[in-house]
């Protein structure tokens, strides 16, 4: 049950993480994990505040490498930040941060295209149009490429973060928190959105969400983590209803289960 | 019905006590009457001074500036002797100024950089050694620095006859550190012009690299390029002038030390005092602008394959400028004013030259006068440029 994600076998894996453990000092953010998906899948992670949810993503994007276990991805070894695959995966990569982490020296546009201005794939004016394209897509007004991150609100400046992590087309499309902070209306419309770009272009989609009905509803697989460790994974739709309840109560924090709250700074709200 | 006056004050004239309660009249009034009690104390201050001067029969006005100064000054960047006028000799005193405040702005930039990079280093003794060298040269006050470094010095070097010569040609003596210089040629003017001529190409092309790269993305190698165009005019404007190799050498000749390029132990006492003090501020500055843009900016840059150098250049560093500029304004022109303290120790500074020409002249008022406005013009002239530097690296106001 635990491992039903992983049912394809390994040569044809796109994710591929096995025994993966990174540490910060004494503290073991992320502990053992392993994580199978194949090209296409989509897959939720949920789990409480400090469970290193953030961590793992930020491990397969390449910003921290592994202190033990592998990562490939569609068979290429990019454990280690230096390996010599990663340049070419940062293209292949969309990452939306959870703080967003928009640059505030750039416009939205520029912000959105940043990538491809700077390696030169795009001329500036390319890059603006495609910009403006994508702003579209996410469902914001083409008069706020031209105005810098910190003129927007939170919403906006999420949804500008998603249009910059798809701008490269990437094959991987890794979701920080995509929905917080914003309306349920919006926030189906952005589930949606990344829900059409999984089938129509066969993106891989690894989501963090604290909310288990869009979970279950708009990715087919689910990943639970508490304190570093896989919880409980496997296809949404195995999930019963007595596994539905026991989890939400997880999430909720109103199960007495092994769940326990780490005290100490939590980020937003009490899941993250 | 509580305010029947509202609804008559259409139809009767106001009163003048009704225009006394009205916000905006009174607001207009307490102005007035402020600007007319400062008026009424200048004009004291002024009146009474001009009797009193008058009463000692000293002469006003700016006439002295044309006299014979009838003092020598130390060091000068310009043509002066004892039979020049006060004028010249404030001229000089404003290019020492002038000249220990730019120094000092420059090193101080680079050393308070160097120790606000080192204050976050994840060396443990690197981290600590600049926490002490911040912490201590912050916490003594400039002048007493001032004192420190010019007692220092003269006490530290040997007498010229047996000076120390780390480096040939280099000398350190009680009398301040000497140096070769290249002995005046047609080639280094050919060299200057040839700087000037490189950097406004290197104008043109940097321009037209941006345009091409608007309009098809292809970067260009700015870098390597003007380095390039830079060095190879200079050298090629050497050799052409015939590649001078002639140097004035210091040497003991009697007593003293001829020849080379002295710096005096005043002018590196000030010099040292002031960028010392001050790049422990500016340490802070640069400390705080790094540490005002959140590590996760580096990590979006990382994710999206962007090399180090343009993340530094295109993210961090606008946003860390735009923390950093103004306080370090603060510092420059801090810096500039307590230059003003080289009086102190004799070096010939605006202040000391002035402090010479009021006891000849007599002509106090005439005297600070011209050096609070020169200072006023300097500081002002660093604020302007530091503002206009803001705006170029900074960005939209929030």
């Amino acid at each position: 049950m635990t491992q039903a994600a992983s049912s394809h076998s390994d040569s044809t894996a796109f994710v591929a993480v096995k025994k993966l453990t990174k540490r910060f000092g004494s503290v073991v953010a992320v502990n053992n994990v392993d994580l199978t998906l194949s090209r296409g899948e989509t897959l939720a992670i949920i789990g409480p505040s400090a469970a290193g949810k953030s961590v793992l993503m930020k491990c397969l994007v390449g910003i921290y490498g592994a202190d033990e276990g592998t990562i490939y991805l569609d068979q290429d070894d990019v454990s280690d930040t230096n390996a010599p695959e990663r340049p070419k995966w940062a293209a292949k990569i969309g990452m939306l941060f959870q703080q967003n982490a928009l640059f505030d020296s750039l416009t939205v546009w520029e912000n959105i295209c940043f990538r491809q201005i700077e390696l030169g794939t795009l001329s500036r004016k390319a890059a603006k149009e495609r910009a403006v394209e994508l702003l579209g897509l996410v469902g914001l007004a083409q008069e706020s490429a031209e105005l810098t991150p910190s003129d927007l609100s939170g919403g906006m400046q999420k949804r500008v973060g998603i249009a910059r992590a798809i701008s490269t087309d990437p094959e991987l499309l890794l979701l920080d928190n995509p929905t917080a902070g914003l309306d349920p209306v919006l926030s189906n419309h952005i589930e949606l959105m990344i829900s059409k770009i999984a089938t129509q272009r066969g993106t891989t989609v690894i989501s963090i969400t604290n909310d288990m009905q869009i979970a279950r509803t708009r990715y087919q697989n689910l990943m639970m983590m508490h304190d570093g460790k896989v919880y409980w994974s496997g296809k949404t739709d195995d999930i019963d209803d007595a596994h539905n309840a026991h989890l939400t109560q997880m999430l909720d924090g109103s199960s007495q289960g092994p769940i326990t709250m780490r005290t100490g700074k939590r980020e937003d709200g009490i899941f993250a | 019905m509580s305010k029947p006056q509202n609804a008559q004050g259409d139809v009767r004239s106001k009163s003048l006590v009704d225009y006394l309660n009205d916000e905006n009249v009174r607001a207009v009034l307490y102005q007035i009457v402020a600007i007319g009690l400062i008026i009424l104390a200048g004009w004291y201050l002024v009146s009474n001074t001009l009797y009193n001067l008058a009463q000692q029969n000293i002469s006003t006005g700016y006439g002295f500036l044309d006299l014979e100064a009838s003092f020598e000054i130390s060091e000068t960047m310009i043509d002066y002797s004892a039979k020049s006028n006060y004028a010249t000799a404030l001229v000089v005193g404003l290019l020492n100024t002038v000249k220990v405040s730019v120094l000092g702005i420059v090193l101080c930039t680079i050393i308070g950089t160097i120790f606000g990079v080192a204050r976050l280093s994840s060396n443990w003794i690197v981290r600590k050694l600049a926490t002490v060298y911040v912490e201590t040269f912050r916490n003594i006050p400039v002048l007493l620095q001032l004192f420190f470094w010019y007692a220092l010095i003269p006490g530290a070097f040997p007498h010229p006859r047996d000076a120390l010569e780390p480096l040939p040609g280099v000398l350190f003596t009680s009398r301040g550190m000497y140096m070769p210089v290249p002995v005046a040629d047609t080639a280094y003017t050919l060299m200057g012009i040839a700087a000037i001529i490189a950097l406004v190409a290197i104008f043109f092309i940097k321009r037209w690299a941006k345009k091409r790269q608007d309009a098809t993305g292809q970067p260009f190698p700015m870098f390597l390029t003007g380095l390039g165009i830079f060095v190879g005019l200079v050298l090629l404007a050497y050799l052409a002038g015939g590649a001078p190799t002639e140097m004035s050498m210091p040497e003991l000749k009697g007593f003293n030390i001829r020849g080379g390029y002295n710096i005096s132990p005043e002018f590196l006492a000030v010099l040292i005092g002031l960028t010392v003090y001050t790049s422990t501020y500016v340490a802070e500055v640069v400390r705080s602008g790094i540490q005002a843009v959140p590590s996760g900016q580096w990590e979006a840059a990382d994710s999206l394959g962007i090399k180090r150098s343009v993340a530094l250049r295109k993210v961090i560093l606008p946003q860390s400028m735009r923390v950093a500029i103004p306080p370090l304004t603060n510092q420059y022109l801090n810096l500039t004013k307590n230059s003003s303290l080289a009086v102190a120790v004799g070096y010939p500074d605006l202040v000391s030259v002035s402090n010479t020409t009021m006891n000849q002249t007599g002509q106090a008022i005439e005297a600070i006068s011209i050096f609070m406005s020169i200072y006023l013009g300097l500081s002002l002239l660093t604020s302007l440029f530091m503002n206009w530097f803001n705006k170029k690296m900074a960005l939209v106001e929030r």
